[in-house]
């Protein structure tokens, strides 16, 4: 080869270029989204590693291709799924039993049975399988099918809130059965019974659901359901004015432009909370007189109107004061007057610098916070800023969870956290003196018998009177002795077109799965 | 000329061994724990017990040489492994990727150095010149211009306010099926991006070839003969003018995949660089292994193919040197 074929190669490679640019140039506006109302685009910032619900995906319920035994209606009241009613539970709250629905088939015409739901539970509870999430389900003591249409559960301790576990998707055996769970093609081509079956997952670009036509719950009128994977937020909010996009979540800043603009903005209330650790193993936050007066000297109001831009509420607890397992009461007021009222007839005297000293240890603790979370940082530096109004003295540091974990027993983090279903979900490992430092529970090491007591009995009892009574035990304690300083709970905001009419939220929890959002109903909507 | 590639065939082997487990001892060193990065936010409520559970599966808790040692036999014989951070094996989930980056990253290759070529020459010809100093400052505010930026700024120009180019992805949003029409008008933004990114470089290196070669006798002669500019400039000036170019252009290719990362990123694009940044952050040895692989033989045919394209362009350099 001669220079002179390299230049008619460079020809060549221009007219390609040309014809690229051109071909490219000649339809804009061709294939739009958006027009027909049986389809939606809508953006998500988190994208799944893998759709089998054996590795996690879906645990909470709401998975759209997969369904459950039970499901969440839009105020988290469980109903039935794939069960045909709510189970059966025996007198020591250790047997489950539950009927299944009937002729329900997977998306690829195959019948759902009850070894399927066997199958689904022993597999997650295998420990050769690498599913993260599967302590939920410690209770378990087996699971059995009982002919072709029934499943019962039996436990190892009474566990009031085991029916909100079954919210967990179930996998069809005949497909997900003969492969690798952990690296097997099912986690990318998924099988479900759900309203949607997965069309298209284009990695880090796309997740397209259609309808499945075989739904036990009817057709969805929503035909075609894409989910665009975009991670920044900017090009999401971008995406979605460009009219690429039908709905979107979006931090509040960016939310707060589309006000009025033919979409509509929709918060989702949370469970989803920020606090403080405080553990027991430093001097200075071990010490129950720092923590009430801390508790009453952060500004919980303006954190909520500065920080999230009033999509927000303050919280008091791990428990939102709009639940209905809020314990009234139990509100803290912002008073650093009576803050430092608590340290001073505790002992701790200002020292010259201002901050206060008691038996030679100064009120001085580090505050690690995950870097890279703009908001848990945000949350770190009020906080800082008002514990030094009061005499203590928060160092605020950033750091990535290797760098955090081994300094959680003294050191306080800002971690977050948040279950709606049952607040034995959140409570028991937050606060459990047992579980103190095992992995990520409780992380603070909060230790205190009554905490302790209340949250066996929360867990074994079925009387909702007497778990009621039993969670504002744990409430009433935490004011006594806060083992974390609550701050606020967040909303999640989407930004949603306004021809799919008026839609609905449920309560969220910490995590963001990829039916979160006004689209937790999407099989729903009657646009 | 297939002395030169078998030599450098042959010279690549020690050279991929160094750099995989130059990988699995950076990566070993690293404060990120693959088994955290598995567990995700799942990890922050789950007990020791399961967290130890899959530190034993994903076979975290083995000596460094081990792993590597396992992964590089097993790859020797065509089994890459799995990737923990994606949950599939590590061949599909390059298989999948892989096509979409070479595209962006080839078209983008193509019109910066087609591009870089014609504006080079232009400012060249007149060094101190209007079109010389318009090219030149170009070249030094793309230079400092980041891709992300100028991502945002063409999406946020293009589609919304022209509305002209679809603003990300591969396909339109909402279309299950990729037809080639389709990756065309998707391609073009980020394709730009990429290749505004990598314009600097050609425009000045070619710039400064040209303008060099201008001065030297040859073109004098040339120029003292008679000979029309046209001749002069393309057939003189810029044949000896493009060597340096030619290095360049294997050198360039590193900075290609880096480019292609925040490209990709922005434009929602499915290629190769999402998965990478989640490989090195979650620890994923086997995929990390095998993308650094892939870059490294990017890099390596990169570099053969600028010597080769040396040897070509001016017959006096040989393929043995």
């Amino acid at each position: 080869m001669r220079a002179r074929s390299i230049r008619g190669m460079g020809t060549l490679a221009t007219a390609a270029a040309l014809a690229t640019v051109a071909s490219a140039c000649s339809a804009p506006g061709e294939g739009e989204s958006g027009g027909a109302a049986t389809s939606a685009v809508v953006g998500i910032a988190y994208e799944p590693e893998t759709l089998s619900p054996l590795l996690g995906f879906g645990k909470d319920g709401n998975s759209k291709i997969f369904d459950g035994l039970l499901t969440h209606d839009a105020d988290l009241k469980l109903k039935p799924a794939l069960a045909a009613a709510l189970p059966r539970v025996s007198d020591d709250g250790r047997t489950y039993t539950y009927a299944l629905r009937k002729g329900v088939k997977f998306s690829d015409g195959e019948p759902f049975t009850a070894d399927d739901v066997v199958f689904t539970y022993e597999t997650i509870l295998d420990e050769k399988t690498n599913n993260p999430s599967k302590g939920e389900l410690d209770a378990i003591e087996s699971v059995e099918a009982k002919g072709a249409d029934t499943v019962v559960f039996r436990l190892k301790y009474p566990y009031a809130p085991f029916a909100e576990r079954t919210v967990l998707p179930i996998a069809p055996e005949h497909l997900a059965g003969g492969q690798d769970v952990n690296t097997g093609s099912f986690g990318t081509k998924p099988v479900g019974t759900g309203p949607y079956r997965l069309a298209k997952w284009s990695k880090g670009e796309q997740l397209v659901l259609e309808a499945n036509s075989g739904y036990w719950g009817g057709l969805p009128k929503i035909e075609r359901f894409t989910m665009a994977i975009i991670k920044d937020d900017d090009v999401r909010a971008t995406r979605l004015r460009s009219g690429d996009l039908d709905g979107a979540i979006l931090p509040p800043n960016l939310a707060k432009a589309f006000q009025g603009s033919g979409q509509k903005t929709y918060a989702a209330k949370s469970f989803d909370y920020r606090t403080v650790t405080l553990p027991t193993g430093n001097k200075v936050t071990g010490n129950t007189a720092v923590r009430r007066a801390l508790d009453i000297a952060v500004d919980r109001k303006a954190m909520v109107d500065g920080i999230l831009e009033g999509a927000g509420k303050v919280a008091h607890g791990p428990v939102p004061t709009d639940s209905e397992w809020f314990t009234e009461g139990t509100e803290r007021t912002y008073d650093p007057k009576k803050a430092r009222t608590i340290l001073d007839a505790a002992g701790w005297k200002p020292g010259k610098d201002g901050i206060r000293v008691k038996d030679g240890v100064r009120a001085s603790f580090p505050l690690w916070y995950v870097s890279g979370d703009k908001l848990r940082q945000d949350h770190a530096l009020a906080y800082a800023s008002d514990a030094k109004k009061i005499g203590v003295e928060v160092e605020v540091q950033a750091g990535t969870w290797e760098v955090i974990e081994p300094r959680m027993p003294k050191d306080a983090v800002l971690a977050g956290g948040g279950s709606p279903a049952d607040p034995d979900f959140d409570q028991y490992p937050l606060l459990r003196s047992d579980l103190a430092g095992d992995g990520f529970n409780n992380m603070g090491r909060y230790d205190n018998a009554t905490v302790d007591r209340a949250l066996k009995n929360g867990r074994e009892s079925d009387d909702p009177a007497q778990r009621k009574a039993a969670y504002d035990t744990v409430q009433r304690e935490l004011v006594k002795n806060p083992g974390y300083t609550f701050l606020t709970h967040i909303d999640h905001l989407y930004v949603v077109d306004d021809r799919f009419g008026e839609l609905s939220t449920q309560v969220e929890p910490h995590d963001h799965g990829l039916a979160a959002g006004p689209w937790w109903n999407v099989e729903d909507w009657r646009p | 000329m297939a002395r030169l590639a078998g030599r450098r065939a042959l010279f690549a082997v020690p050279v991929l061994g160094i750099v995989t487990f130059g990988v699995f001892a950076i990566a070993a060193a690293s404060p990120f724990d693959p088994v955290k990065a598995y567990a995700g936010t799942a990890g922050l409520s789950a007990s020791q017990e399961t967290l130890d559970q899959l530190r034993a599966n994903l076979g975290a808790d083995e000596p460094l040489v081990t792993r590597w040692w396992n992964w590089l036999t097993s790859a020797v014989q065509g089994d890459l492994g799995d990737s923990s951070a994606l949950r599939q094996p590590v061949a599909d989930v390059i298989a999948e990727r892989v096509g979409w980056s070479v595209l962006l990253a080839s078209a983008a290759f193509l019109v910066a150095v087609l591009l870089g070529g014609v504006l080079g020459v232009l400012a060249a010809r007149r060094p101190g010149g209007w079109t010389d100093r318009a090219v030149t400052s170009l070249a030094y505010t793309l230079e400092a211009a980041p891709p992300f930026w100028l991502g945002l700024l063409v999406m946020w120009f293009f589609a919304l306010k022209l509305g002209v180019l679809p603003a990300g992805g591969l396909t339109d949003t909402g279309s299950t099926v990729v037809t080639a029409g389709q990756v065309a008008r998707h391609l073009v933004l980020p394709a730009s991006v990429l290749a505004l990114s990598q314009l600097p470089w050609f425009v000045l290196y070619v710039r400064q070839g040209v303008g060099d070669a201008l001065q030297e006798d040859p073109v004098r002669g040339a120029r003292a003969r008679g000979l029309a500019e046209r001749t002069v400039l393309l057939g003189h000036a810029l044949r000896s003018g493009m060597l340096p170019v030619l290095t360049l252009v294997g050198s360039r290719v590193p900075e290609l995949i880096t480019g292609a990362l925040l490209v990709e990123t922005v434009f929602s694009w499915p290629g190769i660089a999402a998965a990478t940044v989640e490989a090195a952050t979650s620890v994923d040895f086997p995929l990390l292994a095998a993308l650094t692989v892939l870059a490294t033989i990017a890099v390596l045919v990169g570099n053969l193919l600028a010597d080769l394209l040396y040897g070509l362009a001016d017959p006096r350099v040989g393929f043995d040197g």
